[in-house]
């Protein structure tokens, strides 16, 4: 690969620097004005022109997390001061907490379900790819592209069909379906990023292995495997993405035990009034596994990215 | 260690022959070569005595035992490949355990091998190191301590001096055999190059095109190739042919080129046809009275010897003279043969005719 040796000059990489935070600043905007409102009053979150300085409040988590009822004073003054602060900040409404909501289910079943169909992808991604990769597959290239031509239609397109199906083999509102579906989404995407993967692993590393009294499975776990590592990790999160965001199917074929975080998360603005502040409250949790397991396989991902490009 | 016989081995990929019904020998403790060029079937060989792959047809026998359809987990044999397939993600010490820890043997017999191995290969500085840092001939004593590590029943090697530099790999092939030497074990050697063949085998096997072309020693082949192949493939420069038009008979001792008598070794097979006479550059030589003639066209300077090119009524031959004889481009002269080296080809079939003279090395196959 060839590439220009001259290093930059400092008015060059004065431009250079502008441009790269001014984009992140665009980009990442939204997202600091989600956090934040998730910490403002509601009084604040709807205010205009728009507050940058307020009060920071737990106001939005604690309504995200429970129900609340309205009562009379009397009632309100019968219970007693507070016992917990937030109680306390309930109490300025002249409500009192009557249980927990269900965000906590729901984030739960977004883990369930991500995760799952992760881990599914990525599994039988792997072996699939291997066998495309070091095996004499009949047919392998048209096998392959099949696999390909399910991505070339937006998943939603087969909307009905899948929700017909889905409800003649009782799989509606199951995490199993769900799982299901996410993992056949993926497997396209996870097959054709691993088998780049492990073609790029030489051959000889098995061999090897295989001489060294190894079985080909064994082989392949303590050899192929550990070398896949990168591309393991980069595929999972990209599974992990899709499978976390997905929000249309979610929406028609979730409603009840198995319903997910994002179609949850709006239904959160109808209880009380518009309280835009648990809803980014919601929004703001609900980035957190992603972005953990994002960083935590992040020297990965950047490995991954550019593998292949760089000949070694 | 064990002795290696290949029996009417074959492999076909699809519709493609690989390997046609191959069959040799490798004694115990032999240091053998596979030589042929790129694409004559010599690696598919070589795998499939590792069991890398399986042979359609035929029988592979290691210290006596049948293991044509083995995996080759079962063969006990050890593999140097060309690129030496070390391990990324393990040091050379782990590099090395490898084999022996896949035999659930105990860590402070595996240790006490290891650094056996290491003291053997002088590798000892070298054991904690990351296998990507290190240099090419450092990589190849890593793959060939894990190789001997096992003591398996033969050693297996595929070109392993490919990838390394010119002027190391002259090192590294003193090295290899002086450590074969050492060990005596059965080492089959892959290779496309015919002087590393020459310089390091006990015996070489010539293949061409899937089919085994001569199998022998390596000064037998050089003087006695079986076919036209083999005479061009060995030898730098290679066998001059001068191709004739003619019959000769059993018993014949001489042919007529260009109405010259040159005198050959007494035949005992005769022929009909195109044929070619087949000479060493060395075993040609100047003389000015011969009635042999050919005008020289080019002289190339090799320091004790050189290597002049004659044009001649029966081709361009390259004779090797020392290099203080007059040659001079564009003088005509007399070339004589050295009766007793000669052989005689069929040029329809490429083999060489049996004689007196090659028969002991040619005549039982």
């Amino acid at each position: 690969m060839s590439f220009s040796v001259t290093e930059p000059s400092l008015r060059q990489k004065w431009i250079a620097g502008v441009l790269v935070v001014g984009y992140a600043l665009i980009t990442i905007l939204p997202l600091i004005w989600i956090i934040t409102t998730g910490f403002k009053s509601p009084a604040d979150a709807i205010a205009y022109p728009p507050k940058v300085f307020f009060e920071p409040t737990l106001e939005g988590y604690v309504n995200l997390f429970t129900t609340r009822t309205r009562v009379t004073d009397e009632t309100l003054a019968a219970l007693g001061p507070p016992t917990t602060w937030y109680d306390a900040i309930v109490r300025q409404y002249d409500m009192v907490i009557a249980g927990p909501s269900r965000y906590g289910e729901r984030f739960l079943n977004s883990v369930i379900i991500g995760f799952g169909s992760t881990f599914l992808s990525v599994f039988l991604g792997t072996i699939a790819a291997y066998a495309f990769s070091r095996f004499r597959v009949p047919l392998k290239d048209d096998l392959l592209f099949f696999i390909l031509s399910t991505r070339m239609m937006p998943p939603i397109a087969v909307a009905i069909p899948i929700f017909l199906m889905f409800r003649q083999f009782g799989l509606n509102d199951t995490h199993l379906g769900m799982i299901m579906l996410y993992t056949a989404v993926n497997l396209s995407l996870s097959v054709w990023l691993l088998k780049g993967f492990i073609d790029e692993i030489p051959v000889e590393y098995e061999e090897a292995a295989l001489i060294d009294g190894y079985t080909r499975f064994q082989a392949f776990i303590k050899v192929v495997l550990p070398q896949a590592a990168t591309g393991i990790a980069s595929t999972a999160i990209f599974c992990l993405i899709f499978a976390w965001n997905e929000y249309a199917f979610a929406v028609l074929l979730t409603s009840g035990t198995a319903q997910t975080a994002p179609p949850f998360i709006p239904t959160i603005i109808g209880v009380g009034g518009q309280d835009w502040p648990a809803v980014a409250a919601g929004a703001t949790l609900f980035l957190v596994p992603v972005m953990v397991f994002t960083i935590l396989l992040r020297k990965h991902l950047l490995r991954g990215i550019t593998f292949g490009a760089v000949r070694k | 260690m064990a002795q290696i016989v290949i029996k009417d081995v074959r492999k076909e990929f699809g519709s493609f022959t690989a390997v046609q019904s191959s069959t040799f020998t490798v004694e115990d403790g032999e240091f053998f070569m596979l030589l042929g060029p790129s694409g004559c079937g010599k690696t598919t060989t070589l795998r499939m005595i590792a069991g890398l792959e399986l042979p359609t047809s035929g029988e592979i026998y290691i210290g006596g035992e049948e293991v044509g359809q083995k995996p080759a987990s079962q063969r006990d044999i050890a593999f140097v490949f060309q690129m030496f397939a070390l391990y990324p993600h393990m040091n050379v010490r782990k590099n090395i355990s490898y084999p022996l820890v896949s035999q659930g043997m105990p860590k402070a017999e595996v240790r006490r091998k290891v650094d056996e191995v290491a003291n053997i290969l002088g590798i000892e500085n070298i054991m904690d190191r990351p296998v990507s840092g290190l240099s090419g001939g450092d990589r190849q004593r890593v793959a060939l301590g894990r190789a001997i590590v096992r003591e398996p029943k033969a050693f297996l090697m595929d070109e392993p001096l490919g990838a390394l530099d010119a002027e190391f790999r002259e090192h590294m092939a003193e090295e290899l055999r002086a450590l074969h030497d050492r060990m005596g074990a059965t080492t089959i050697y892959v290779t496309h190059d015919q002087l590393e063949a020459m310089q390091m085998g006990d015996k070489i096997v010539v293949m061409n095109h899937g089919v085994v072309e001569q199998f022998g020693k390596p000064q037998d082949i050089y003087d006695w190739p079986a076919t036209q192949f083999v005479a061009n493939f060995i030898g730098s420069p290679p066998m001059n042919f001068l191709d004739f038009h003619g019959m000769v008979g059993t018993g014949s001792n001489h042919v007529i080129l260009s109405e010259a008598e040159i005198a050959i070794p007494s035949l005992l097979a005769g022929a009909n046809g195109d044929l070619s006479l087949g000479v060493r550059p060395e075993h040609l030589h100047l003389s000015d009275s011969a009635p042999y003639r050919g005008e020289i066209i080019a002289t190339e300077y090799l320091g004790t010897t050189q290597i002049v090119t004659f044009r001649t009524a029966n081709g361009d031959i390259k004779a090797r003279i020392p290099s203080g004889a007059q040659a001079q481009v564009g003088e005509i002269t007399g070339l004589t043969f050295d009766a007793r080296t000669l052989s005689v080809f069929d040029k329809s079939t490429g083999r060489a005719l049996l004689s007196d003279a090659n028969t002991e090395v040619l005549g039982d196959g």
